[in-house]
């Protein structure tokens, strides 16, 4: 063997050791506990500050008190999340404490059998949460702790409502019409929304099905998948008929709902256009889009009452952000959800206002912004929170129904066309 | 690989009687060592192939007959009905149509559009350089940093519309994203602006191969410019017009990069492409047995078009190199 051919074979075994070296890393990966100590792999959405920093900072405290742990933070876009914990939750490793809404998304995932019970483990505390922690629970099974809640009503700028001369915020249909007349005639864009994200859409449907429908007929349509009922019909007659009287900005089917200054948040942020019907996250998102400071600009109302509907006008669509646990350190995971639950972190969410709505009630101390303080009040005086349609359903059902609402917003469809894709969907 | 043999195996050239049984050993020897070659060279490739090709095939065309959330054991048997489900959805009709147009587009539009560029930038004329490195810059771009910077260039009231405006073409203004009639056409041209670059070069390449000579003897003959380019430039740039359809049609078949980030599909699925309906589904919808099924039809659809244009168009363009035959 002559050193050019010993080379080449050195060569190739070097690649073929790698390649197999490569292989057999993708198949073990689990959390060494070898030295006694346990490590948590931590999967949020807070990819920019504030929440970022809070979230580093609580776990940073928590294994100060707790040497024997180490948690692993890995913060994830949260459109990437969608695509994310299913595969996750499909493998041997999954995440062992991760971002999750709570509702039918849960159930989804719930299915996997990798989801943690944590009934017992959080017993002692979970009642401080209030009703909050319900959406967390399936069967009667608690499967997360949410760390924050959230309405859904309109975000509006209070100088552009002036220069259109509304000197109220509407509290009927009628009144949101006669705003929208205006500020077309002001020439102003009226309303601001994100349809190439689709869910945005769906919250007009959502609030309108929240008006026309009674609890009770809402609670079991969705539970159910069956929106067969006529104030469902209703509802989508309503948004048709909004629709029509061309209260969106320019091209608002292609406008993302977060993404730059050009998405519905940030036209509202820099003034492009009046309001936005948003959940209460949506002030941190516009104020992450403009230089300029935002919090004497931005007022709130809630989504007006609809004549002759059968809901309560107090009633509003919301839900909420939490975590849940893996099996495989529940107890931990549990434990540091305690922690994050505690009066600490929750005032620090409030402060930086990405939490408007606290699951701790001693939080809210710390709430100083006069229309965040509104917000609040309003959830806390609600008939009932209705969570998002698309989170309280079946994934896949819930995906048809924003789907339908799109194509509503982009003139497809009739009344009963989203009740249709839920029954196909089902 | 004949080379090396050649060279680690010295001819057999003892001048003494017969060959000895040291011989035989070394070409017992020689050809062990010969698999031994072809294991380690093939090997990691066959190993990663079936790891990431072949196996992942296999896997989703076996979800792809249940009905199935991702989560949990296959439990739920669905046969075939997926893939009628998925055919018979006027959404994925609509994708497939989508797709067809951005290929037949692709190919009445770029093919000509790249193959005049590429003979005017092969003239001599003055920085010619300068102006393929120009073309060329869109194509170095990924997919994802060309979609997002248009649509940046084609929000409503954005820079594209200011240009119409301001050289008195307001009325051209379109919502070019939003408008369901529209968006086919804007995501076309943005995928033109891309890829008209790789055709310009590919076909500049293949031009360095037609001899200057025919040209030559051509215009000696007395033919015109036109007629040197059609009769004698262009059947020479023959294979390389049909490996840049191959690439065309498979790129048109596959799109994806561009809609999701640019459309995500929309509006109400006009830009739905097999990819993003495969993704919607599968991911956002938790149908993953579903999700299987488009994807082994989108499979199906490529390589089919692939064996068949293999068989019958790039025939004679890979001959010799898939046969050894050197002519």
């Amino acid at each position: 063997m002559n050193t050019r051919s010993i080379r080449k074979y050195v060569a190739v075994g070097a690649v073929a050791a790698m390649s197999i070296g490569a292989l057999a890393a993708c198949a073990g990966d689990g959390s060494g506990s070898a030295d006694g100590k346990t490590t948590l792999t931590f999967w949020h959405n807070g990819t920019a500050d504030p929440i970022l920093s809070i979230w580093q900072d609580a776990v940073d405290e928590y294994e100060k008190a707790n040497p024997d742990i180490t948690i692993d933070v890995v913060p994830i876009q949260n459109e990437d999340f969608a695509t994310k914990i299913p595969l996750a939750l499909s493998s041997d490793s999954p995440p062992d404490i991760y971002f999750n809404q709570g509702g039918g998304l849960l159930a989804t995932q719930v299915q996997s059998g990798q989801v943690a019970d944590i009934t017992e483990l959080t017993s002692d505390w979970i009642g401080d949460l209030g009703a909050a922690a319900g959406n967390w629970s399936v069967d009667g099974v608690q499967y997360g702790v949410p760390y924050a809640s959230q309405v859904v009503g309109f975000w509006y700028r209070t100088d552009l409502f002036a220069q259109a001369g509304i000197t109220a915020t509407p509290t009927t249909l009628d009144e949101l019409n006669d705003a929208v007349d205006k500020l077309k005639t002001a020439g102003i864009a009226p309303i601001a929304v994100g349809g190439k994200d689709r869910w945005p859409d769906a919250f007009y449907y959502n609030t309108f099905a929240v008006r026309e429908c009674g609890e009770d007929v809402l609670k079991k349509g969705l539970a159910e998948a069956d929106l067969s009922d006529d104030c469902f019909t209703r509802a989508g007659q309503d948004v048709i008929d909004f629709i029509a009287t061309e209260p969106f900005q320019d091209g608002f089917n292609g406008t993302p709902a977060q993404q730059g200054a050009g998405s519905s948040a940030g036209l509202v942020a820099n003034g492009g256009a009046a309001m936005e019907l948003q959940g209460t996250w949506d002030k941190s998102v516009m104020q992450g889009l403009t230089d300029t400071d935002l919090d004497p600009l931005l007022g709130w109302f809630p989504f007006p009452a609809v004549e002759g509907g059968d809901g309560d006008p107090s009633a509003t669509l919301g839900g909420g952000d939490g975590f849940s646990c893996t099996q495989k350190h529940a107890q931990e995971c549990a434990d540091f959800l305690e922690f994050l639950s505690g009066d600490d972190i929750q005032t620090q969410l409030v402060e930086s206002e990405v939490v408007a709505i606290p699951v701790k009630e001693a939080a809210s101390a710390a709430i100083s912004d006069s229309v965040i303080k509104s917000v609040y009040d309003f959830n806390s005086d609600a008939a009932y929170v209705q969570t998002y349609f698309d989170i309280a359903l079946p994934t896949g059902v819930g995906s048809a129904l924003n789907d339908a609402v799109a194509n509503l917003f982009s003139g497809q469809g009739t009344a009963e066309s989203v009740a249709e894709a839920v029954a196909a969907a089902k | 690989m004949t080379t090396t043999t050649a060279v680690v195996t010295p001819p057999v050239t003892t001048a003494a009687g017969p060959p000895s049984p040291q011989g035989t050993t070394r070409r017992r020897r020689s050809s062990l060592r010969k698999r031994l070659e072809l294991l380690l060279l093939l090997g990691p490739a066959t190993v990663l192939f079936v790891a990431f090709v072949f196996f992942p095939l296999i896997a989703a065309s076996y979800y792809s007959l249940f009905d199935w959330n991702g989560f949990g054991p296959l439990t739920q048997f669905v046969g075939f009905d997926n893939y009628a489900k998925a055919l018979g959805d006027p959404l994925f009709q609509g994708a497939i149509g989508h797709n067809l147009f951005i290929v037949i587009a692709s190919l009445v539009v770029q093919l000509p559009l790249s193959i005049a560029l590429a003979l005017l930038l092969n003239g001599k004329i003055r920085g010619r350089t300068g102006l393929r490195l120009l073309v060329f810059t869109p194509y170095v771009l990924s997919e994802a940093v060309t979609a997002v910077i248009w649509l940046s260039l084609l929000q409503p009231h954005g820079v594209i519309d200011g240009l119409l405006e301001g050289a008195g073409l307001g009325g051209l203004v379109q919502l070019w994203l939003a408008d369901q009639n529209i968006v086919m056409f804007t995501l076309f041209a943005v995928i033109t602006w891309k890829y008209i670059g790789f055709g310009i070069i590919l076909f500049l390449a293949g031009l360095q191969g037609v001899p200057e000579e025919l040209r030559e003897a051509a215009q000696i003959d007395g033919a015109t410019g036109w007629q040197t380019t059609r009769l004698i430039v262009l059947p020479l740039l023959g294979p390389t017009i049909r490996i840049w359809i191959f690439l065309s049609i498979i790129g048109s078949l596959q799109l994806f990069d561009l809609v999701w980030i640019m459309t995500l599909g929309g509006p109400a699925g006009a830009s739905t492409t097999m990819a993003s309906y495969l993704i919607d589904r599968g991911f956002r919808r938790y149908e993953f047995g579903f999700g299987s099924a488009v994807a082994i039809i989108l499979f199906v659809v490529c390589f089919v078009f692939a064996l068949f244009y293999q068989r019958f168009a790039l025939r004679r363009d890979t001959q010799g190199a898939l046969t050894g035959r050197v002519e």
